[in-house]
């Protein structure tokens, strides 16, 4: 490396959870320029096994403030936004929560993302005669943390003037994830639980916390993604892991509870080179948006959904105990047909799992494939995604 | 019977002209649930510092160097079954393979027990 890169390099952030997470005895790692939990102490029953088969059975609670979370506001936001995001943005209504994508010019995915419409409800006010209304149009999007300086930068350019964002970069994210997360939520905030199901979201004053709270999450779980002042970020999780169903959860748990649920990385399993069809993704494509357009990067996407994409993503489960990680090859007989963009473990399966890119001629589910690991081949079986059934709350 | 180990995380215990290698209870702590133990095949040689075991954990695959040159005369079956062993009993049931000692001269840049402590306690 040269000496000039070296004066660029930025200096290791530190978060507004640090210091909690190094008094519960969590391994800080780097991750996205941030120093991060990947997994909390044996000894108070951390590890990523535990973490992760705590988060399965219980609750865990992850810090995930190194995600962007901004705010897009302006009466022109929702027409702005969907400039550049091939979801609908314009009939999502308030509390309501998409996943979408962030797409280049040539359809290669830039980032993905979650958006809220979170345009604020204004109470009437009988004595002035005001009847309530909607306020000014506000949409908060939770973007990758690793892509978040390129994903402003790419908004700021595209987005009209007359649109304001707002990185929010004065809060925390905790995601309290686990079957038990609505129970042990609804202990300390009465009534919020109910008012949620899966993709739905709301501002609730605890106290003196403004906080977000969605239902929402990347284990496959039910659960909740808290926005919360960095002031009172570490009261909050002291609050949440007082709840017999919460200890915290760090990175690894993250990944390996992610990759069960089937659910892409960014920088992964998706990168600008894979376009959103290839990826599996064409469910963040609304309907009606695909046929429309006025989208970046729309032209190559529907030319891809027409022609139909060489290689897609599919779940991979391998026999014995051996994981195919990042990187490895896949193989039908002797032709190469695809790679491995995420691999490990999987602890509720007890054999290792893989996500990949696979020729579309042995994408199918059932599909037999060996994966080359150091020059071992891996029996493994295209499956279908999730490996681990998703259990998300979407209404009694 | 005596215990070295390397900087690399590596025990090896020498008794006579064989000895036995495992990792130390300070890697199992880093490399965190281990899933999968490959073993060096019984009869190849393995060469001081080079790879002779992959340990797999939950999270990424991590190289075990030889801590000294000789031939793998048995492997801990052990492992195959129940590679968590290698987090419950690091030092002990846990142990990788045996091997003979090509050059005796090689245990002599090893650390005691002792020396080990001290350069974890540095780390």
């Amino acid at each position: 490396m040269s000496e000039t890169e070296e004066n660029e390099q930025q200096e290791t952030g530190t978060l507004p959870l640090d210091a909690w997470h190094r008094g519960k005895g969590a391994r800080m790692v780097e991750f996205a320029g941030y120093w991060m939990p990947i997994q909390y102490n044996k000894e108070t029953g951390g590890g990523i096994v535990a973490e992760h088969e705590w988060t399965r059975s219980n609750a865990g609670l992850f810090d995930v403030s190194h995600m962007g979370q901004l705010m897009v506001t302006g009466d022109k936001a929702a027409e702005e936004l969907e400039k550049l995001l091939p979801g609908a943005i314009a009939t999502l209504k308030p509390g309501r929560v998409r996943y979408s994508l962030l797409l280049n010019d040539e359809g290669g995915i830039l980032d993905d993302l979650m958006v809220t419409n979170a345009t604020p409800w204004i109470e009437g006010d009988e004595d002035a005669g005001t009847e309530g209304h909607w306020g000014e149009p506000a949409y908060y999007i939770v973007v990758n943390g690793a892509m978040k300086w390129d994903d402003i930068a790419h908004l700021r350019e595209h987005l009209d003037d007359d649109v304001t964002l707002t990185h929010m970069d004065d809060y925390a994210l905790v995601a309290l994830q686990g079957p038990n997360a609505a129970t042990a939520l609804n202990r300390i905030m009465r009534g919020v639980p109910e008012q949620l199901v899966f993709m739905q979201s709301l501002e609730h004053d605890f106290g003196e916390w403004p906080l977000r709270i969605t239902r929402a999450g990347y284990t496959g779980e039910d659960g909740f993604e808290i926005s919360v002042p960095a002031e009172f970020a570490e009261s909050l999780c002291d609050r949440l892991c007082a709840e017999i169903e919460v200890r915290p959860a760090g990175l690894g748990a993250r990944d390996s509870l992610r990759l069960e649920a089937g659910l892409p990385l960014y920088g992964h399993d998706m990168t600008d080179t894979v376009d959103p069809v290839s990826a599996d993704l064409a469910f963040a494509l609304t309907k009606k948006r695909r046929e429309t357009g006025g989208w970046m990067g729309f032209e190559a996407v529907k030319t891809l959904m027409e022609s139909g994409p060489k290689e897609r993503r599919v779940g991979l489960a391998l026999e014995g105990r051996l994981p195919a990680r990042e990187g490895a090859e896949i193989y039908a007989g002797d032709d190469k047909v695809g790679r491995v963009t995420s691999g490990g473990f999987s602890p509720t399966l007890g054999h290792p799992i893989a996500m990949g890119y696979v020729d579309v001629a042995h994408a199918d589910a059932g599909t037999d494939l060996e994966i080359m690991v150091r020059n071992k081949r891996l029996a493994a079986k295209v499956v279908t995604l999730p490996f681990v059934p998703h259990n998300y709350y979407r209404g009694s | 019977m005596a215990r070295y180990f390397t900087e690399e995380h590596e025990w090896i215990d020498v008794e006579g002209d064989s000895a036995t290698v495992g990792i130390t209870d300070y890697a199992q702590g880093q490399l965190g649930d281990i899933v999968f133990v490959e073993l060096p095949e019984v009869g190849s040689m393995i060469d001081k510092g080079k790879d002779a075991a992959v340990v797999e954990s939950v999270k990424a695959a991590s190289d075990v160097y030889a801590p000294i040159s000789g031939e793998v005369m048995e492997s801990n079956e052990a492992l195959e079954e129940d590679p968590a062993l290698v987090n419950t009993s690091p030092e002990e049931t846990g142990w990788f393979f045996k091997m003979t000692i090509g050059d005796k001269s090689e245990l002599e840049g090893l650390m005691d027990a002792k020396a080990y402590k001290s350069f974890c306690d540095s780390l």
